[in-house]
């Protein structure tokens, strides 16, 4: 039976019937090539991948049975772009233009396995072909990336194909709006966006408020630089954040909900505009969704580019056309949020994890993670890390666990130093792989992480990005990096935030240029226990924990800098200096035509020398040096 | 630059001329003008009703917003973390260096605008400059004067 596609779904059963008849047009037998297309992909070549497997297929008459299609990032970046090639699941990893007729000749005709596409296992040597085997997803659980990878974003078929809206379908047809709230609070369910706030309490304050109207938001505003598990979902998988906000929608009684969507991301805006206006042609979304009754219409915000935005208060200011500045919270959003009206705001994350919970129930959700945190989160390993990419795995793994057997360990041959959680308002946290931790009993590197044994740390889970740094890293310049941000991005409404954060990167500016004082530890430290209690807004009140963190677990690295004026990482500019070690040189004269203020001297195939007096630290003569003879100290 | 209204009546009809879509709508205009004309700006606030001080408020709070004119080319070097550590700033301040304007700056021949962006979310690829919509992933301060010959005028 064929069913109309371009019409509206009017009922439960007619989903059904679309999605029996979709998997009908596809056997299970059919060969189909997966190649991955988010922002990371899509940067390092895979729209041109694609097109290039298209008129390979074409020419070699394949093009009607092969299925070729675009995905979504499959997490695993460090090696994008990848091609999933079904059925066997096989990985292919950095694949390059070049590549594509072995693959289609050897593969896709013979059923040939390529050795040298396959992932290399940094550990044994050994070649890996499916996600069963490859380490990176061994330890994983993808719920919300289940799709991601697997389906076309760009169409709805394929994520009816794939299951989706099924769980819309039985909350509209079976269940009163008490029952889904029921169901979210019943699954232990805390918001993925830093809060942690649980997600079924939210929803309940909010249905029972009084308003006009009722709005829900989807906050796609990912600011934390280092997180991009919001951009991959809404670029992999768009519609699973539609589902979860129509089933929002339903139990808290709304009638209008929006995607705020930060600029930076044009691809997610592009593909999540795509799913709604699909979404609105199927009757998903609009008057009367599957013949309910219920009626529901998203629209999609771009941000104008101010990290504050992702604070709820300043998103449903700048959604109302304003600055976005925050406002006290003693109102509850769920009280008086967008327009002054009952407001839901959920991030990303959470909204796609709704639908898996009611398809699979709230007891099945509870029993995964810990105590207090249940169910997966999605975090995006980045900085020193082998294997930089996004990794969802039950709450109350261990960091040792993330970042050693999924993320590879540090690359190069660098010393492992620290991992940054939580964003700017996070921490970064000591993880000696060697040594027990500082009281010798426990090693935070084998922290359960979840949401309060990392608060309990002195970081925070925040979105989830975790940035590895290595030996080279400064402990103070980070805590700089992290502040200067802030700084940029305050809003300037409170005091305590707008001129304490400037204060404290003043101090910090001092210290890394050599000319801090004993003294400025005391007042960094007095200063952040007056921000933190004196802010309005969590920007403020957790902008110190950079600083706090890092003395915590690296005081004798502030100290280095105020007594010795030395930075032992060898990065504050006012404190190294660069020369060049004449036994490595063999004078190629390389450094010195790249110099850009000329202050490298020497005849080829001699020693060249650097005139410190005129040498203006732009590293470019390291970077450049192929015999690593330009030494930083 | 002369403000043709009509073009912007289209902005407003495409965002069913609604206050809360005021930020992509000043988006959309900065796209056609490069920046914000304070003609637009005031056909902006009659149009939708509201007060020129919000309208102006809200561009100049985002960090989107130019009310100067830009240059035709925006270089966004990406100062996420993971680009931080792996020596963003240094190509930073080449581009600094070879465009001789700060960051935030455009060129006086109006061809680059020097930007930072806070991360844009591909740090496998980091340091990562974008340059209007191309991605230079694994980017270095040497490799700057490459990048920069690629979009200057002949």
């Amino acid at each position: 039976m064929v069913v109309e596609t371009s019409g509206r779904i009017m009922s439960a059963r007619q989903l059904e019937e679309l999605r029996t008849s979709l998997l009908a047009q596809r056997t299970g037998d059919e060969t189909t090539i997966a190649v991955g297309a988010g922002t990371c992909c899509i940067a390092k070549g895979s729209a041109r991948l694609f097109d290039r497997f298209r008129n390979v297929l074409k020419a070699e008459g394949l093009d009607a049975s092969v299925r070729l299609k675009l995905t979504g990032c499959h997490g695993f970046c460090e090696h994008d772009p990848l091609v999933m090639i079904q059925p066997g699941g096989i990985i292919y990893m950095d694949v390059k233009e070049k590549d594509v007729a072995d693959i289609v000749s050897k593969t896709i005709k013979n059923g040939e396995i390529i050795e040298r596409l396959l992932h290399l296992d940094a550990a044994t040597g050994e070649r890996r072909r499916d996600e069963s085997e490859i380490p990176f997803y061994q330890k994983q659980l993808r719920l919300v990336l289940r799709n991601i990878g697997r389906i076309d974003p760009m169409s709805i078929e394929d994520y009816i194909a794939a299951g989706g809206y099924r769980s819309l379908a039985a909350v509209l047809s079976r269940m009163e709006p008490e029952e889904v709230i029921s169901i979210v609070e019943k699954s232990g369910l805390r918001g993925r966006g830093g809060g942690g706030f649980l997600t079924g309490k939210k929803w309940r304050s909010c249905r029972s408020a009084p308003g006009d109207v009722h709005y829900i938001v989807c906050n796609g505003d990912e600011g934390d630089p280092g997180a991009f598990m919001d951009r991959s979902v809404m670029e992999g998988d768009p519609h699973s954040v539609l589902e979860g906000m129509i089933i929002g929608s339903y139990a808290i009684g709304a009638v209008e909900g929006f995607v705020y969507v930060r600029m930076e991301y044009p691809l997610a805006v592009e593909r999540v505009a795509k799913a709604i206006r699909d979404a609105r042609q199927y009757g998903l979304l609009g008057e009367d969704i599957l013949g309910s009754g219920h009626r529901f219409d998203i629209r999609i915000n771009r941000g104008g580019g101010a990290f504050i935005c992702g604070e709820s208060s300043a998103l449903m200011a700048s959604l109302e056309g304003r600055a976005g500045e925050p406002r006290a919270k003693y109102i509850h959003m769920v009280e008086r949020g967008l327009w002054d009206q009952p407001t839901t705001l959920n991030n990303v994350e959470t909204w796609a994890n709704v639908p898996v919970i009611v398809e699979k129930g709230p007891a099945w959700f509870f029993s995964l993670g810990t105590d207090t945190s249940k169910g997966t989160k999605v975090f995006s390993l980045s900085g020193k890390v082998r294997n930089t990419g996004l990794v969802e795995v039950p709450m109350g793994i261990t960091l040792r666990e993330i970042l050693f057997d999924i993320g590879g360990g540090v690359r190069g041959k660098k010393k492992f130093k620290a991992v940054q959680t939580g964003g700017p308002s996070g921490g970064c946290l000591v993880v000696d792989i060697e040594e027990k931790g500082p009281k010798g009993d426990f090693n935070l590197i084998d922290l359960p992480v979840d949401f309060d044994r990392l608060t309990e740390a002195g970081s925070m889970m925040g979105s989830g990005g975790m940035i590895v740094m290595d030996e080279d890293d400064c402990m103070v310049d980070v805590a700089k990096y992290f502040l200067s941000f802030l700084k940029e991005e305050s809003c300037g409404k409170c005091v305590p935030c707008r001129e304490g954060i400037r204060h404290m990167l003043t101090i910090l500016d001092r210290i890394t240029s050599g000319t801090g004082t004993e003294a400025d530890l005391t007042l960094l430290e007095e200063l952040a226990e007056t921000i933190a209690e004196a802010s309005l807004c969590a920007l403020g009140t957790q902008a110190p924990n950079p600083i706090l963190s890092t003395l915590k677990y690296f005081r004798q690295e502030y100290e280095a800098h105020i007594r010795e004026k030395r930075c032992p990482a060898g990065v504050c500019k006012a404190l190294i200096s660069y020369s060049i070690n004449a036994d490595t040189c063999t004078g190629c004269t390389l450094c010195a035509r790249a110099c850009p203020s000329s202050c490298i001297k020497g005849s080829a195939k001699e020693p060249h020398t650097i005139a410190a007096g005129s040498c203006i630290k732009c590293g470019i003569c390291y970077d450049v040096c192929k015999f690593d003879a330009v030494v930083r100290s | 630059m002369a403000v043709q209204s009509d073009m912007i009546v289209e902005i407003l009809g495409k965002h069913d001329n609604r206050i809360d879509a005021l930020i992509m709508i000043l988006q959309d205009i900065q796209n056609i003008y490069h920046y914000l004309p304070e003609e637009a700006i005031r056909f902006v606030s009659e149009r939708l009703d509201i007060p020129f001080s919000q309208v102006y408020e809200v561009a100049t709070f985002y960090r989107s917003f130019s009310l100067v004119p830009r240059g035709d080319h925006e270089i966004k070097v990406c100062l996420g973390t993971a680009c931080h550590l792996r020596g963003a700033p240094r190509i930073l301040e080449n581009f600094e260096r070879e465009l001789g304007v700060r960051c935030g700056e455009t060129t006086p021949n109006k061809q680059f605008t020097l930007e930072t962006v806070n991360c844009v979310g591909v740090c496998a690829l980091a340091p990562l400059v974008v340059v209007d919509d191309d991605y230079y992933g694994n980017s270095t301060a040497s490799a700057v004067k490459g990048i920069l010959s690629k979009y200057s005028r002949k």
